[in-house]
């Protein structure tokens, strides 16, 4: 994992930036960021976020209104696009429509003036690495969604830009190509070294593909970890709901000790919680816990963990999972997912069972 | 169960040829959209494939001499204009009686009319001969030769009867030849005398100044257009209404307009002169000249540049300037690369609009034009309302119509029609 990297060996910063369109209100507020050169750092996050506008700052096609960008040290604030080097592909490819994709390819280096021979060379091994050889001679609109996406990375790659930036770029595939690319893209950044800036708000994208994630919301980078961190250890809310399937109970928070909270939710009853988000008693609370964390046999439990009564919904059949909604403390939408096992119990709607799960995994955070 | 016959033709499930079936199923659909398309069908026949036909049929037509005076043409078909000797009496007689005939229901004026394009003074050599053959006994006159040279001494003359016969056929080529300066006469096409020759400038003039217009709208119109395209919404449309404007005033009102700014009097060389860029007695002539209608006609002209420009660099995505940049593209080569080429078909469909607008303007380059900046529409509508001469006015539209054609045809040649767009 590269995440951890200190200050001088940043390659690209992101401080203390901030950007207005009106002036009445921020899109970015107080960004700061920083990644290592070969990182495959992905923006997520809800539409209006912030997450392009950064991207696009970065790319030089917004100008930041407070705050500096570095590139491998240098401020790239005045420098336009065309001269910051960095690769980008585009939510549309931006293919150019009137060009061959050869063409489209020999285009960035044309502009910067690269002889012919080693043009084509290049033009050829990029078409190569995307498994793209025999479409040379094609023009865009004889090519499906995924072959100009591979085109469109291809030439984003093709001058070697140390830096790729990515705006959706699986967004108008369907789901199979997607994941396919998903894996393509993975692997072509991982052999060239480049490093990666990835815009999405597919999580599961996110997840995939990245070193690290940078979930937005608001303006703000709510969270930025690995993705395993982000999953298990969501810090706040926003970031517990956006991420994975959640389920959520409202209360407050009784007393913290020994690394542990007690909350009484807001039927009564009281839970052990792990308190990400909370300091001291008498806070309200949001606890989440992760569907495939909740356990309903006694056995699997551990001793003198409180446990909830909840009455089966409904009960769901999804092929390699089951998907069960319970009713919990008053909450109709408390989902439970367990693996479709040989002998795994399946509940049936109005049964009422004990439910339970690890402390830990259950986390107190901000209402 | 087989679906194809042995021929191997698709079948329906119960047998029958599926192309029949087919048929029989989009044939009410087919039926409906024919009826409703009708009006508009009928419309377009009455009022525009029929006079463009009617045009076309009277460039060649020249029933007049062979209706009024069928027993001469039938006579003159023996005679042999080029031996320079006057045709025999038979011929004369004949030509007594048709004309004795046309007098008395007066279409010996048609005729005379009809000759006088080819020959001057026909029209009165007519006239004078038939008040003279109306009081003739056809049986007992005889003979006529020396009859009709006391009427006229024009019948006297090899001309007048080398005319006559030269134009006696029921079709001719003669208008065309006129169209393009020359003149049928017994010893076939020759180009009419230095003093006469007019048309075919004309038609040179037309095209040159109907290019400079167009080219004149391309260099106007395109950052027009890229501003529509690209401004935000409110102040696009704003820009929009005042693209529009023209059209919403009369066409006279804005070639008027055009009188008053660039006369000598006028705003323009007023404003020159009180800047002192311009002596008073030394004030600029723009009009009814050249540089009148064009000025003019690129300012009436405009929107139909535009309009198709806008509507094809609106479908061209920013993101394609953005592509560019962040390859490493200065903002000219991005332009000039990569958004000009996909503008072309806009500048395309306008260039076609203007062009084939322009070569046909009538009224702008009649009232800004002058003696110097007309068009050859203006020499058409002159045939129409004041020579009278249709054939000649019908073949020269005919030519205007070819002209179009056969550019249309060369554009989608070297650019492609389907490069022509006009939206979407």
């Amino acid at each position: 994992m590269k995440s951890k990297t200190s200050e001088n060996d940043a390659f690209v910063t992101f401080d203390r930036v901030q950007k207005s369109y009106d002036g009445l209100s921020l899109v970015v507020k107080d960004l700061n960021l920083s990644m290592p050169r070969g990182e495959f750092l992905t923006m997520l996050g809800p539409s209006g976020s912030g997450k392009t506008t950064c991207l696009m700052m970065l790319a030089g096609f917004e100008t930041a209104t407070h705050g500096d960008i570095m590139l491998d040290g240098t401020s790239i604030n005045n420098i336009p696009p065309h001269k910051r080097g960095i690769g980008m592909v585009f939510q549309n490819y931006a293919l150019f429509p009137h060009m061959t994709v050869a063409e489209n390819l020999a285009f960035p280096l044309e502009v910067r003036k690269i002889g012919k021979s080693e043009r084509e060379a290049k033009v050829k091994r990029a078409l190569e690495m995307v498994q793209m050889g025999d479409f040379g001679g094609r023009r865009p609109a004889q090519l499906s969604g995924g072959q100009q996406q591979r085109v469109a990375l291809a030439r984003a790659l093709v001058f070697e830009a140390e830096l790729v930036l990515m705006d959706e770029p699986l967004g108008a595939l369907d789901k199979q190509l997607r994941e396919h690319m998903q894996f393509e893209i993975k692997r072509i950044a991982e052999n060239l070294g480049i490093t990666v800036v990835y815009v999405t708000h597919d999580q599961t994208e996110a997840l995939t593909m990245s070193d690290r994630v940078a979930v937005f919301n608001d303006g703000r980078i709510q969270q930025l970890a690995p993705p395993a961190e982000l999953y298990e250890s969501p810090q706040n809310s926003f970031v517990a709901q956006f991420i994975g399937e959640n389920n959520t109970l409202d209360g407050l928070v009784k007393e913290i000790s020994n690394g542990m909270a007690l909350v009484q939710l807001d039927d009564g009853k009281m839970i052990n919680c792990n308190p990400v988000n909370v300091t001291k008693a008498g806070e309200r609370t949001r606890v989440s816990i992760r569907p495939e964390r909740v356990e309903f046999s006694k056995d699997r439990m551990e001793p003198g963990a409180h446990t909830l009564t909840a009455e089966v919904l409904e009960f769901i059949y999804m092929g390699d999972m089951f998907r069960t909604r319970l009713r919990v403390a008053g909450n109709d939408n408390f989902i439970v997912k367990t693996r479709n096992a040989p002998n795994q119990v399946q509940l049936e709607p109005g049964a009422h069972v004990e439910i339970g799960w690890l402390p830990s995994d259950c986390r107190a955070l901000d209402a | 169960m087989s679906y194809t016959n042995e021929d191997g033709a698709m079948l329906t499930a119960d047998g029958q040829p599926l192309k029949r079936s087919l048929a029989t199923a989009l044939r009410r659909q087919k039926i409906r959209a024919l009826l409703l398309i009708s009006p508009l069908l009928i419309f377009v026949l009455i009022t525009f494939l029929f006079p463009i036909g009617s045009m076309l049929f009277r460039s060649v037509e020249n029933h007049i001499v062979a209706e009024i005076l069928p027993d001469t043409v039938v006579a003159l078909a023996t005679w042999d204009g080029k031996s320079g000797e006057l045709p025999d009496e038979s011929i004369y007689a004949a030509f007594a009686g048709d004309i004795q005939r046309a007098a008395i229901t007066k279409s010996h004026t048609r005729v005379g009319l009809r000759l006088n394009y080819e020959k001057s003074g026909s029209a009165s050599l007519f006239k004078k001969t038939a008040r003279q053959a109306k009081k003739w006994d056809l049986e007992t006159d005889a003979p006529f030769k020396e009859k009709l040279i006391a009427a006229h001494k024009g019948w006297g003359e090899v001309e007048i009867w080398q005319t006559l016969k030269t134009h006696s056929s029921r079709y001719t080529a003669g208008y065309f030849l006129n169209a393009v300066d020359m003149r049928k006469t017994q010893d076939g096409p020759e180009f009419q005398p230095e003093n006469r020759q007019i048309l075919i400038k004309l038609f040179q003039r037309t095209l040159i100044m109907s290019l400079l217009i167009t080219l004149a709208c391309i260099t106007l119109g395109y950052p027009v257009a890229w501003l529509l395209a690209n401004l935000p919404r409110r102040q696009s449309n704003l820009l929009m209404i005042l693209v529009l404007l023209p059209f919403w005033t009369s066409l006279l009102v804005r070639t008027s307009a055009w009188k008053v700014m660039l006369q000598q009097q006028g705003v323009i060389n007023d404003i020159l002169v009180a800047l002192g860029m311009v002596e008073e007695t030394g004030r600029l002539i723009m009009i009814n000249n050249q540089f009148g209608t064009i000025v003019a006609m690129t300012h009436i002209l405009l929107p139909f540049m535009i309009l198709p420009m806008y509507s094809v660099m609106q479908t061209i995505q920013p993101t394609y300037l953005q592509a560019a940049k962040s390859l490493g593209a200065t903002n000219w080569t991005a332009f000039w690369r990569v958004y000009f080429p996909q503008s072309v078909p806009g500048i395309g469909a306008g260039s076609i609009l203007v062009f084939i607008l322009s070569i046909g303007y009538y009224i702008t380059p009649e009232i800004v034009g002058g003696n110097k900046g007309v068009f050859i529409s203006n020499r058409i509508a002159y045939h129409i309302f004041q020579s009278m001469n249709w054939g000649l006015a019908a073949a020269l539209g005919t030519i205007l119509l070819a002209i179009v054609l056969i550019l249309y045809w060369a554009y989608d040649k070297v650019v492609g029609i389907d490069n022509v767009k006009l939206g979407g």
